[in-house]
């Protein structure tokens, strides 16, 4: 059950276009330091280990913890160390790792295949892997490759801030409770949407959000920097990047759409959204945007819709949007199609900046 | 088992949704729930699976469709004629 090394290489490899290891699970005694804390032993950090915390950080990989502790006397030490604030949503407890892990996983909202599980003891991974197979268990023999496996392909703007943005998350989330309604919230969020077209400098966004995004994608095609490239400067394609910002900050690039474009028919090639803002209601107003845009050109639309075990929050997008099913795609996707007969507006709590 | 009846159908439906739109917003049984400012489809899916656990229903793909889900009536009828068949 457990993945070795080489394994994992090999799957990291296989999978290099779609595999993302976005958390990074550590345990503490033995593999974050050395020594066992409950044994009042004196605990040195592991060697390098304060680097490949603050790398995995500066790449948007999020560092969390599954250990069996004193919660008060680990944080404790890991204040001592100087590396608390590396961790979001620290599981120290006496709970199940598997617990721990399905919590964190919940918590970031990701998939479980984006999650690497490093430990020390076979059992805890055994256990780990048992209950989520797709977890990647790792020995902390293998730290030494740890960054090498998990970089991303590019490191973006967005991804540096990642660690804050879950951050600022967590007060909306907690004034969200506060407020109880949800209409209310958004309103109170003071939420700007702006779509612009895409440009070079946005390109290294668009292939990390078509790699890193699942559950809002309604295609997962992925194109790379270069195909991006050619798209931007086609006639026949328009790509757009959406961004998103209340009065807490930027959630940074967080959509893309990409449409094909022939004298009648607009096609849909790819529309996502970064699940991290699942719950503002924004996920139909760049679809909303595209739909007016190609009424105005006077086309009727058209979307792909290739289902995935986790994307049918998409396809209730578009079906919800008034798209029905036209027909079948070769890859054994859905063709569905709009008459676009009127204009739809916009939610009136969204502030729009729209393109010129 | 009981036999669920459509206003009990209805009263169920219009209890979550006034819970996730919030207490203090009215709405009647025609009104499109859609156009209250929740035109959001991570709602519109939380409501999908609302349905099918609450009343043991599996929603196809050819049954997303707005009409069925826009307001308390078309929800209750749509509940029914699911259970029926």
């Amino acid at each position: 059950m457990e993945h070795t090394f080489s394994q994992i290489e090999s799957d990291l490899k296989e999978k290099k276009q779609k595999k993302v290891i976005k958390c990074v699970v550590w345990d503490l005694d033995d593999t974050i330091w050395q020594g066992v804390l409950l044994e009042n032993d004196q605990l040195v950090l592991r060697e390098g280990i304060v680097d490949i915390l603050k790398t995995l950080d500066s790449w948007g990989i999020i560092n969390s913890i599954a250990s069996k502790n004193n919660y008060d006397d680990a944080i404790r030490m890991l204040e001592r160390f100087g590396i608390r604030e590396y961790f979001l949503y620290p599981q120290i407890h006496w709970d199940l790792k598997s617990n721990s892990i399905q919590k964190i996983k919940e918590k970031l909202n990701i998939g479980m295949d984006a999650i690497a599980f490093i430990d020390d003891q076979p059992f805890e991974r055994d256990e780990v892997a048992f209950v989520h197979e797709q977890v990647n268990c790792l020995d902390v023999g293998s730290i030494g490759q740890v960054l090498e496996w998990f970089k991303p392909r590019f490191i973006t703007e967005e991804s540096s801030l990642r660690r804050k943005m879950y951050l600022d998350d967590e007060v909306r989330h907690q004034e969200e409770q506060e407020i109880g309604n949800n209409r209310k919230f958004l309103e109170s969020l003071a939420l700007t949407f702006s779509i612009q077209a895409a440009t070079v400098n946005d390109l290294q966004r668009v292939e990390e959000l078509t790699l890193r995004t699942n559950q809002l994608n309604a295609t997962g095609y992925s194109y790379t920097y270069e195909e991006l490239e050619a798209l931007i400067q086609s006639p026949d394609h328009h790509l757009f990047v959406a961004e998103l910002i209340d009065k807490y900050g930027s959630y940074g690039k967080i959509g893309v759409a990409m449409v094909e474009c022939n004298p009648q028919t607009w096609t849909l090639k790819l529309l996502l959204m970064s699940c991290r803002v699942m719950s503002r209601g924004v996920g139909g107003v760049l679809l909303n945007y595209i739909m007016n845009l190609a009424r105005q050109k006077g086309c009727t639309l058209q979307a792909e819709f290739l289902p995935t075990d986790r994307n049918r929050l998409m396809y209730v997008t578009y079906k919800f949007a008034g798209f029905t099913e036209a027909g079948q795609l070769t890859n054994g996707g859905v063709l569905l199609s709009h008459s676009l007969a009127e204009e739809v507006p916009y939610a009136e709590y969204i502030n729009l900046s729209l393109p010129e | 088992m009981e036999v669920t009846t459509q206003p009990d159908t209805k009263v169920i439906i219009k209890e979550f949704l006034q819970k996730r739109i919030g207490q203090d917003i009215s709405f009647t049984d025609e009104e499109d729930i859609f156009k209250l400012g929740l035109v959001n489809s991570l709602f519109a899916l939380e409501l999908v699976v609302f349905l099918e656990t609450t009343f043991k229903i599996s929603i196809e793909n050819e049954d997303l469709n707005l009409e069925n889900f826009s307001t308390v009536n078309n929800l209750g009828a749509f509940i029914l004629k699911k259970k029926d068949r």
